[in-house]
């Protein structure tokens, strides 16, 4: 066997290597960092982050593109702040229900042809809306169970890093290892030939949407459970967060071409990216800014590698 | 007949059609007591819609996956920015749209920059841009709402003959965009890219010059805009920019333009200005909130790209 | 004799008014392997198309040995045992070999297919090609183009429910090379001689003669010869494939423009021969499509046009072939997609003037006689004969002095075509430039100057008296050339 990096290769070490970087140059600045407690402070909010990137890279694997994701998450975890904690069962009706709106998004997107981008973003306004009804100002509370799991000191390295390293494992065997999983990115690659051996595109692409609801439904629960309420506008950010997260992870707009692995360790890399500052006295101001530059640099040193390569 | 029939076929009508419903809704609920507030109000926010929405407008006119996505954080920026240089000193008003500008202009450049340099799709360029922006904004903005000088002020919240100058600056600013896109060569070339950029470059059109100048216009009216929208408010918020990312995109749905690109309208854009702070001031007068409020804008969008595509269907 | 594992009776297909396939008849049994030759347009694809069941016949029938009755279309076609190996690549770039398999084969369910598609792939890849270095658990794109291919040969011949009984073959040697070919084709005949049958369309003609049991030649849409492979030489194939008598009228009007100024004028590369073009004259790129001709247009027209700034009065123009890929803005009315191609001499300080555009329009709509009521009506209610004039008039109202054209004429009326004809003819005349790349000998027979393309390259320079069809045919086809 001959042993080359190919552009695949280096798409999947990129984020790898930025997210040891990253560390790297926190532990080097801030020695105390290299601690279980100081693992949790840095990466204490990239479970929900985590989550939402999943979802959008199972929109992304079919060439769609999610701009509903950030408010969707907020309604999720306004939800479960208000509901799960007194009604869990009302509380989980409507979150299938959510689900299941996020599947037939899926269909009417497919059958009609219609723009993935407008759609999701009419939704976002729903989602918001109907968030805005759900809580009008900040409140509601965290479940107990949710609470304790989010916050469970797990033996030898943080929750935060447990629970990235099982969304991956997960999300890995989904995406990448399924049957299903196969079909979505073929739609992704070649919808043409996926259609021409048999397979019916618009079932494939209402799973990745129905998925992609589940993968942020438990964000929002993540979240709520992480900072115990919750508000109609928590998870705005998620929107471009997620999108950044999976491009930072190695995955491309179209061509099918995603990384579930790669897209949680982009998001533990932008959750970093944003925390680290604090640890370098740094003012929180550039925190967004860090976020963006991780972006642009990791895309350059992707076209450095790729070019080398071609 | 023919006249009505003309007018019909004309994509932006139906925001109009909307607006003026909206309008009369409100007028019969409130008996015509605040007509004269509301049309007042109405045209001046809208025109900050239009500011921006023009720009989102040339952009996605330029075909599937462009988009801008930093025009919230241009506006925060200039705003920001503009206020903090002028200080409230009168003689600064020019110079201060200058360096307002002067970031459009910046920022433009870097995004058309990074989707070159990096040949990375405009989604992701303008959202890496918007995140260095928006810090750039956070880091001078410091918390402190600076005032904008007392002739500015007053300027960008009078009117003349009862029409608020924020609305007159805007129908100029449209005029000067619809003669571009409708008139120039370059609004051809915008709308030939916008349908297929392999023919456009096989029909001598200089491709990439015209996207550069198309995100450079872009960002610079969302600086425009946050120029304004700033002075208007009394002072640069951080959050100031954050409504326009959706809505920016959503009047140029609405205002009935291509969202593959291609085919758009300046008047459209305007329709759904209006629309969208109508149907505000509406359900405010019903007592309803802004969830509803949402709500419904999300499925008027929705409604509205179903229709436009069976349109496109059919023919 | 066996029941035919595929069989194609009178079948009839027309696009537009175009006849792609008029009334042929083929029969394929077990054990044979069919070798299909035919210039560009002969309705090879058509007939390809018809029996893997992604074209329904307008007349005539299809019928496959052990499909059961009630399938239709592509299910008949993979229930009776046919597959292809399509032109272009149909494999998910971003998939891996093993997944590639998962989609294609709906048996390969179940827990572990990944390590069993794997191991069938490999087995079947060391089968066909012996020593590949292929690691079936790569990701396709990360494979080179001949792998790919390799790939999806060996796809294609898997035995995962039932072996395959027809294996279309469309040029499946135009990535490999010499050696991989040579295996591809043992292979065909190992598997043939084992009661399989293979379709085998190639442009190198020694493949056929060497392969095939049996060759059959198209030319404009029907059968003109189906006879045993023995029977042919690659002398008789070419002659089979031509016409046999064809009278040469427009020769007579050729004047020598080898004296004009050249205005083109590369370098010879990969041992072909370089490309010249001189003023006034019409310039033919022959050959089979897709082998560089279109290749040769785009690069022509990158090196003279600007993508940052709008160039002066252009030098260079194109006419599209593929109207819907490269040609027409389908929102746009025909006045505009007219005048894109002339806007700054149309305009006055940036701005369009409207008047000068209508008039120019109306003058274009004479002058090419493009049939419409209104030149403000969409562009898409034309016909497509109609739509390609347009593209015509939009490079020939521009100042542009070379004029590149894509094989424009296909699917064109016969009309529309002496129209066109006598244009290129008039502007040849008055000094302009034509690159002319056709797929169809009547128009590669009215060039000045003819260069045929195979594999990339220029493979022949015709001039004068030598550009008639034998010489190309002869030249298109490898192992053909006297």
């Amino acid at each position: 066997m001959r042993f080359r990096l190919s552009p695949d290769h280096i798409r999947i070490l990129i984020p790898f290597v930025s997210l040891a970087v990253l560390l790297a140059a926190v532990f080097w600045l801030q020695p105390r960092a290299m601690s279980y407690m100081g693992l949790n402070l840095l990466l204490n909010l990239a479970v929900p982050i985590a989550l939402a990137t999943i979802a959008q890279m199972l929109v992304i694997a079919v060439n769609d593109l999610d701009l509903s994701i950030g408010t969707f998450v907020s309604f999720a975890a306004c939800v479960t702040a208000v509901y799960m904690p007194e009604q869990p069962l009302l509380g989980i009706v409507i979150l299938a229900a959510a689900i299941g709106a996020y599947a037939l998004m899926g269909l009417v997107i497919h059958l009609r042809d219609l723009p993935s981008i407008v759609v999701t973003l009419g939704m976002s306004f729903v989602w918001g809306g109907l968030a805005v009804l759900l809580l009008p100002s900040p409140g509601g509370q965290a479940p107990e169970w949710l609470r304790t799991v989010m916050t469970a000191a797990t033996p030898f390295v943080p929750m935060a890093v447990v629970a990235s390293a099982i969304i991956a494992l997960v999300a890995h065997l989904v995406v990448m290892r399924s049957t299903l999983g196969v079909a979505l990115r073929g739609v992704g690659g070649n919808a043409r030939s996926v259609s021409r051996a048999g397979w019916s595109v618009a079932r494939i692409k209402v799973a990745a949407y129905a998925l992609s609801g589940l993968f942020s439904v438990l964000s929002g629960m993540a979240l709520v459970g992480l900072t115990t309420s919750a508000d109609a506008n928590i998870a705005l950010r998620y929107t471009l967060l997620s999108i950044a997260g999976v491009i930072l992870g190695g995955g491309e707009f179209t061509g099918g071409r995603v990384s579930p692995v790669g897209a949680v360790v982009g998001a533990l890399t932008l959750t970093l990216a944003g925390s680290f500052l604090s640890f370098l006295r740094i003012s929180p101001d550039w925190q967004i800014g860090a976020q963006g530059a991780v972006l642009i640099v990791v895309l350059g040193l992707r076209l450095i590698f790729s070019r080398r390569e071609a | 007949m023919k006249t009505l029939n003309t007018l019909l076929s004309r994509p932006w009508i139906w925001s109009w059609l909307a607006a003026l419903a909206t309008f009369a809704l409100t007028v019969i609920v409130t008996g015509g007591a605040s007509t004269f507030g509301l049309a007042q109000a109405t045209l001046t926010f809208a025109a900050f819609s239009v500011l921006v929405g023009l720009g989102q407008m040339l952009v996605i006119t330029l075909g599937p996956g462009n988009v801008d996505l930093s025009v919230p954080a241009t506006i925060t920026l200039s705003g920001t920015l503009a206020l903090k240089f002028m200080d409230t000193e009168p003689s600064l008003i020019l110079p201060g749209l200058l360096i307002a500008l002067g970031i459009g202009l910046l920022v433009g450049i870097g995004n058309y920059g990074l989707i070159k340099l990096l040949r990375i799709p405009p989604i992701i360029a303008t959202l890496s841009m918007s995140f260095l922006i928006q810090s750039l904004a956070i880091w001078s903005n410091r918390g402190l709402r600076i005032k904008p000088p007392d002739a500015l002020a007053t300027f960008s919240t009078g009117s003349i003959a009862g029409i608020p100058n924020m609305a007159i600056l805007a129908l100029v600013v449209s005029l000067v965009v619809w003669w571009l896109l409708d008139r120039s060569i370059c609004g051809r070339w915008i709308s030939a890219i916008g349908q297929s950029p392999f023919a456009a470059r096989m029909a001598g059109i200089p491709v990439d010059g015209t996207r550069f100048f198309t995100y450079v216009i872009c960002a610079v009216l969302a600086a425009l805009c946050g120029y304004l929208l700033a002075s208007f408010s009394g002072g640069a918020a951080l959050n100031m920019g954050a409504e326009y990312l959706l809505m920016s995109i959503a009047v140029v749905v609405i205002g009935g333009s291509a969202v593959a690109g291609g085919n758009s309208n300046v008047p459209g854009i305007w329709g759904a200005s209006l629309f969208m702070f109508l149907v505000v001031s509406m359900l405010n007068t019903y007592g309803f909130g802004a969830g509803l409020r949402l709500v419904l804008t999300g499925l008027i969008i929705i409604v509205v790209i179903i229709a436009a595509s069976r349109k496109t269907a059919d023919r | 004799m066996s029941s035919p594992v595929a069989a194609v009776g009178g079948a009839s297909v027309t696009f537009g008014a175009v006849r792609a396939l008029s009334g042929v008849d083929l029969a394929i049994v077990s054990g044979e392997a069919v070798g299909l030759v035919g210039h560009n347009g002969a309705g090879k694809s058509t007939l390809v198309n018809v029996i893997n069941g992604g074209l329904t016949p307008h007349a005539g029938s299809v019928a496959y040995d052990g499909a059961e009755k009630g399938l239709s279309g592509v299910a008949a076609a993979r229930a009776g045992g046919v597959r292809c190996v399509f032109q272009e690549l149909s494999l998910c770039p971003n998939l891996t070999i093993a997944e590639n398999a998962r989609l294609m084969h709906a048996g390969l369910a179940g827990f572990g297919w990944r390590s069993r598609a794997r191991n069938l792939v490999e087995a079947k890849l060391s089968e066909i090609f012996p020593g590949n270095r292929i690691d079936c658990a790569a990701t396709v794109s990360a494979l080179s183009i001949a792998e790919r291919q390799m790939v999806e040969i060996a796809l294609n011949f898997l035995d995962v429910s039932g072996p395959p009984q027809l294996v279309i073959l469309d040029e499946p040697t135009s990535s490999l090379d010499s050696t991989l070919a040579g295996q591809l084709l043992a292979h065909v005949r190992a598997y043939v001689s084992g009661g399989g049958s293979v379709l085998l369309i190639s442009h190198i003609l020694s493949e056929i003669l060497s392969t095939s049991s049996r060759i059959v030649v198209m030319k404009d849409g029907g059968v003109v010869a189906n006879r045993p492979a023995g029977d042919f030489t690659v002398k008789s194939l070419v002659e089979a494939m031509g016409s046999v008598v064809r009278d040469k009228a427009a020769s007579g009007e050729r004047a020598g423009r080898d004296q004009a100024p050249l205005v083109i004028d590369l370098p010879a590369v990969r041992g072909g021969f370089g490309f010249r073009a001189h003023k006034g004259e019409v310039v033919g790129l022959a050959g089979l499509g897709g082998h560089g001709q279109t290749d040769m247009l785009l690069s022509l027209f990158r090196a003279r046009s600007g993508n940052w700034l709008p160039h002066g009065p252009g030098d260079i123009a194109f006419v599209a072939g593929d109207r819907a890929l490269n040609g027409t803005f389908p929102l746009w009315s025909i006045l505009r997609n007219l005048s894109i191609g002339n806007l700054s001499a149309l305009s006055s300080r940036y701005a369009v003037d409207r008047e000068r555009e209508a008039a120019t329009g109306t003058a274009w709509k004479e002058k090419i006689s493009i049939r419409t009521p209104d030149m403000h009506l969409p562009i898409l209610s034309l016909s497509g004969g109609n739509q390609q004039k347009v593209l015509f008039a939009r490079a020939l109202s521009t100042a542009a002095d070379i004029v590149l054209m894509d094989d424009p004429m296909r699917g064109v009326d016969i009309g529309t075509k002496q129209d066109v004809y006598g244009i290129i003819r008039a502007e040849a005349e008055a000094g302009r430039t034509f690159i002319w790349y056709s797929t169809e000998m009547d128009e590669i027979c009215l060039c000045d100057r003819v260069y045929v393309f195979r594999d990339g390259a220029i493979v022949a320079e015709l001039t004068g008296d030598e550009i008639d069809e034998h010489h190309v045919l002869a030249a298109s086809f490898s192992g053909a050339a006297a």
